[in-house]
């Protein structure tokens, strides 16, 4: 039995309630139709007898008290999600904005999706080749893995995650990759960079976009994400694919759950954020995994940048708290002119021991990975002690470190914004780095790889 | 009437019979919930599942039973969600997402097990009293006890399930299965003092800030920094009975590493798969977060019931914080006061009460059984002076403090050595005594000091360099930096390194303070210089990699040898 209700008594930022309601479930959608015949969507968060909270996602702009009507739909916020979405561009809300043809669904989801059962989850243990050394050298991307980029503002992560977009591939050759990327907040700068690389590319046949740009909705926001992860569960779990969940900015998604809390007049937490955050992020990020005997994967690549590149602020320590690990940007290297200027020092791919190696990637990528790393810290303590006390008062073996350090900015961290490098090629590269330094200083390579990669190197 | 109310979690509505405690359906979904507030007829519930879909005026039914646990034969080896039921039934009977509403019994009713009377018709027996066995698994008899006092009129030898009846006791019948409400601790008979440490393999904690059997113990620190690591090698390598790991509000993907792994890996003790003493409970940060709220009870509980058995249980909680959270989630829901950043004002209270059910017993039975407590914390941008790691810290006697600096420079486990504490030492001290050598507590005080030392020189070193320091404030230096590098840091994932058992980790260190305490007597005749290149520093470096005590003769021997070889 549909009603329209005429009965909204309250409107109070992107929120409104509605009186002398009947039969209204919680997390339900409503539609709300402004007195020009505009249609926006809410969603209940709260009943209470006859009164009913609503949350609107295109925020309430032009709604009153007086006309504006609101029928229940009787279900969540569902995505009718198909195979032929690939190639497609979305609103963040999941209606097509390309000039394609309308999608027929071959299901219907509700976006919250439903946990994975944590008996049901298998380990991740392969990796994603993304073509950036920094990354797959360093801390490989593992499918199944979260794993997000802490940047700050004016830092190149919208080139980064195009790059990866576009490069990104498992190596298997009858599996099956596609890229779903969820634009919470971007420039319209930065989302058209990205659908022309896409289009330029022809990665756009095995993408799927969403998006909201900084001017829509920003309630739309909190769905933004979930249509992206509901469309991700779909190729990955019914249809064997790995899908790679890329989601920028989740700043801009925090913002609107921010947004939403102070309008319900909630207790803030630090800084304002809502005391339920970590718990919201959690059910977005802990969306990635792979599940006993499905082919398919979810690996999720969520971006952020640090308010006042601040790691304690909630959202990227929360983050932290949920995902596998972060790949961290450096303004240091990005004054330097280093791209992409990732800081491997407190980058971590937590799952990483378990997806490189031998049949994996290759034999050496661990002892590489583990040699490179501690070079470097000895490189960069180095570089801290010229500063206090000068280059000359360091030894020699400290000299080669400073030098081994500038050189891995340049030649293995640093790379072309179109530059697709194999694993072979990082680790390639990673040798020769690895070559300039004398065998004692090199602790964490076993003899037995010196001998095979290391020696015939320097001959050459 | 029903439902008159849903905020998220929290659900308002009229309970017929409703008591404060008890277990509630909700709706036609018949979601799990809890009673935690009562006015007149109108209960507030906090529901355990996702509330999406209930409707005002749906029914709600009280079970007349307080949340509680099954207890029984069957425990070990399972993964249970927050309140208790069984993942893996769940994943067969609804596949491989969490559905809601559903209900399976947590043990298995139509598993037989061999029970073996260990009382006679006849006898008297008191309530807690072991009156027959069942073998669980290889490593875990589970001890069936008496409900209450009376006389054994009947007992029985042979196969039953958890429900059949296997003996009765002053003429009622009595089966392998009871429940427990999570929320009340079992009864014993008295605590005793422990002078026991809870070895656990790893020597930053059991040589410099061991626990104590029955004991507490509070791993703090930001995220990366290596507690759920910690927690891990405690399931692992500790010498208890039986493991308890509680996953609250954490990854799925750690979850499953234990499940992939534990029956794998083998318990150094036994040589049995670990999974043959250890029960997980899983609430990941996806799940609801007020089953997250139940599953530190569920898991003490179920911790209790193996104690009263005489065992040793260990609990691993990863992250109370999670915990507590939801705590507030929910106390924000009910519009209570917040206390100090929004936290409920009975915080310390409901941890204080948490870390009191750890201790050693004197159980019901007259046997001796523990309860060994170790609880995550993770504090907001790694600040400890938040609400919860200060609350545990009231209440636990040892704080593993995990510092992003070292997890940053890849000291595993990185624990802060000038941070942490223990105050256990002082009882667990004459157990290293009798165990293991009667100057352990002197070495490891003389090594605290070194490291304590090498901070001060530091801070020196960073303001005018190494220059200004005297030989022997390097060498302090050098032998600080061995037992950090060849003690303190120890890899979770090094076949070897992983464990190290008690006499290892002094003979290690020992090693290491006889190098110092030969390299300073020396140090004017022979020079720094020569000291710091001598090769028995490699080997001191590589001794942790030994697998026999006869390695370490050798390396005394090489010490002695080197420093006082040529010249004495
Ligand atoms: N003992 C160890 N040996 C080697 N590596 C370690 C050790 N402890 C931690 N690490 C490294 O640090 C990473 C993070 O550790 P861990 O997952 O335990 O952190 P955490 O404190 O539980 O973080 P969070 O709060 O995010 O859950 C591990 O994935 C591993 O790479
Ligand atoms: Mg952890």
């Amino acid at each position: 039995m549909v009603r329209d209700y005429l009965s909204i008594s309250e409107i109070s930022g992107p929120l409104i309630f509605v009186e002398g309601t009947k039969d209204v479930r919680y997390g339900e959608i409503a539609q709300i139709q402004l007195n020009n015949g505009e249609i926006r969507r809410g969603q209940v968060l709260e009943i209470s007898g006859r009164r009913v909270l609503l949350q609107v996602f295109e925020g309430n702009e032009g709604v009153d008290t007086r006309n504006t009507k609101v029928r229940f739909l009787g279900h969540g916020i569902e995505l009718g999600v198909s195979g032929d979405m690939l190639g497609r561009y979305f609103s963040g809300f999941g209606d097509p904005i390309d000039k394609g043809p309308k999608i027929i669904a071959e299901e219907k989801l509700d976006i919250n999706g439903s946990p994975i059962n944590p008996y049901s989850r298998d380990y991740p243990l392969d990796s994603i080749q993304t073509g950036i050394s920094a990354i797959d050298g360093m801390n490989a991307l593992i499918r199944g893995q979260k794993l997000p980029i802490f940047s700050g503002s004016g830092l190149p992560h919208p080139a980064i995650a195009a790059q990866i977009a576009r490069q990104a591939k498992v190596r298997r050759k009858e599996e099956e990759f596609a890229v779903v990327f969820g634009a919470i907040g971007i420039t319209y700068d930065e989302a058209s960079f990205f659908m022309r690389d896409l289009q330029e590319t022809g990665a756009i046949e095995r993408s799927i976009l969403f998006i909201n740009l900084g001017d829509d909705p920003a309630i739309e926001r909190i769905a933004t994400p979930r249509m992206a992860l509901t469309t991700a569960e779909y190729l990955a779990f019914e249809h064997d694919y790995h899908v790679l969940v890329v989601l920028a900015d989740m700043t801009n998604y925090c913002e609107a759950l921010r947004e939403v809390s102070a309008a319900r007049k909630e207790v803030p937490g630090r800084r304002g954020y809502p005391g339920y955050m970590y718990t919201d992020l959690a059910s977005i990020y802990e969306r990635a995994g792979r599940i006993k005997g499905r082919k398919g994967s979810i690996t999720q690549l969520p971006i952020l940048t640090m308010p006042e590149d601040d790691i304690t602020h909630p959202i990227p320590d929360l983050t932290g708290y949920i995902t596998e690990g972060q790949i961290f940007l450096s303004r240091d290297l990005h004054r330097k002119g280093v791209y992409p200027p990732i800081d491997v020092l407190p980058s971590l791919s937590r799952l990483v021991d378990r997806g490189i190696g031998k049949g994996k990637t290759r034999e050496d990528h661990a002892s590489v990975s583990n040699q490179l790393y501690a070079s470097y810290a000895n490189g960069r303590n180095a570089r801290d002690l010229a500063v206090v006390l000068g280059e000359s008062s360091l030894s020699d073996v400290d000299r080669l470190y400073l030098k081994f350090a500038e050189e891995f900015e340049s030649r293995f961290v640093a790379q072309g914004g179109y530059e697709d490098r194999t694993f072979e090629e990082t680790l390639d590269i990673g040798w020769d780095l690895i070559s300039m330094l004398p065998e004692e200083e090199l602790k964490r390579v076993s003899d037995e790889l010196i001998g095979k990669y290391l020696r015939g190197r320097k001959e050459r | 009437m029903g439902i008159v109310r849903i905020a998220g979690p929290v659900v308002v509505g009229d309970v017929e019979g409703a008591s404060l405690g008890d277990m509630v359906r909700i709706g036609e979904a018949k979601l799990i919930g809890e009673i935690i507030g009562l006015r007149g007829e109108q209960a507030t519930i906090q529901a355990f599942e996702d509330t999406n879909g209930l409707g005002i005026g749906e029914p709600i039914e009280s079970t007349h039973f307080p949340v509680s646990v099954e207890l029984g034969p069957g425990l070990i080896g399972s993964i249970y969600d927050g309140i208790q039921r069984p993942l893996d039934t769940i994943k067969m009977i609804s596949g491989d997402f969490v559905p809601r509403g559903i209900t399976i019994p947590s043990l298995d009713r139509d598993k037989k097990w061999h029970f073996e009377p260990r009382a006679k018709k006849g006898d008297k027996v008191s309530k807690g009293q072991v009156v027959g066995t069942v073998k669980e698994t290889e490593l875990i008899e589970h001890r069936i006890m008496a409900l209450y006092d009376g006389i054994m009129d009947e007992v029985r030898e042979g196969d039953f399930t958890v429900e059949e009846s296997v003996a009765i006791i002053s003429g009622k019948e009595m089966n392998m299965i009871q429940r427990w409400p999570v929320r009340m601790g079992r009864p014993y008979g008295e605590k005793i003092p422990s002078y026991e440490p809870l070895v656990t393999g790893q020597r930053v904690l059991d040589t410099f800030f061991p626990i104590a059997r029955g004991g507490a113990a509070c791993v703090s620190g930001p995220f990366g920094s290596g507690k759920t690591v910690v927690q891990h090698q405690l399931a692992r390598w500790s010498d208890a009975d039986v493991i308890i790991f509680v996953g609250c509000g954490e990854r799925g993907n750690e979850m499953c590493q234990v499940l992939l792994e534990f029956p794998e890996l083998t318990d150094p003790r036994t040589g049995r798969p670990l999974m043959e003493r250890t029960i997980l409970i899983a609430n990941t940060s996806n799940m609801p977060f007020a089953a997250r709220e139940a599953s530190v009870y569920t898991g003490i509980t179920l911790a209790e019931y193996y104690r009263d058995m005489g065992y040793n249980v260990a609990l691993q909680a990863d992250s109370t914080s999670r915990w507590a959270e939801a705590l507030r989630e929910i106390s924000g829901r009910l519009e209570e006061m917040p206390g100090e950043e929004g936290y409920p004002a009975y915080l310390a209270s409901r941890i204080a009460a948490f870390y009191e059910r750890s201790g050693v017993v004197k159980t019901l039975g007259g046997g001796e059984g523990s309860i060994t407590v170790i609880g995550s914390v993770s504090p907001p941008g790694g600040d400890f002076s938040e609400p919860v790691t200060q609350a545990t810290l009231r209440f636990t006697k040892v704080f593993w403090a995990l510092d992003a600096q070292l997890a940053y420079m890849r000291h595993f486990p990185a624990v802060n050595w000038l941070n942490s504490y223990s105050l256990y030492i002082d009882d667990v001290e004459s157990w290293w005594e009798e165990n293991v050598s009667k100057d352990w507590r002197e070495l490891r005080d003389r090594a605290m000091a070194l490291l304590q030392r090498e901070s001060e020189l530091q801070e020196i070193v960073k303001l005018i360099g190494t220059e200004s320091l005297s030989d022997e404030e390097k060498l302090i230096l050098e032998v600080s930096r061995h037992i950090r590098e060849d003690f303190l840091y120890q890899s979770a994932f090094h076949e070897i390194d992983t464990f190290t058992d008690t006499m290892k980790q002094y003979r290690l260190l020992r090693s290491i303070m006889y190098f110092y305490d030969l390299a300073k007597e020396k140090i004017t005749d022979a020079g720094l210089e020569i000291i710091l290149k001598l090769p028995i520093r490699a080997k001191i470096s590589r001794a942790k990699y030994l697998t026999d005590m006869a390695g370490f003769d050798q390396i005394d021997e090489e010490i002695k040898k080197s420093l006082e070889g040529e010249d004495g």
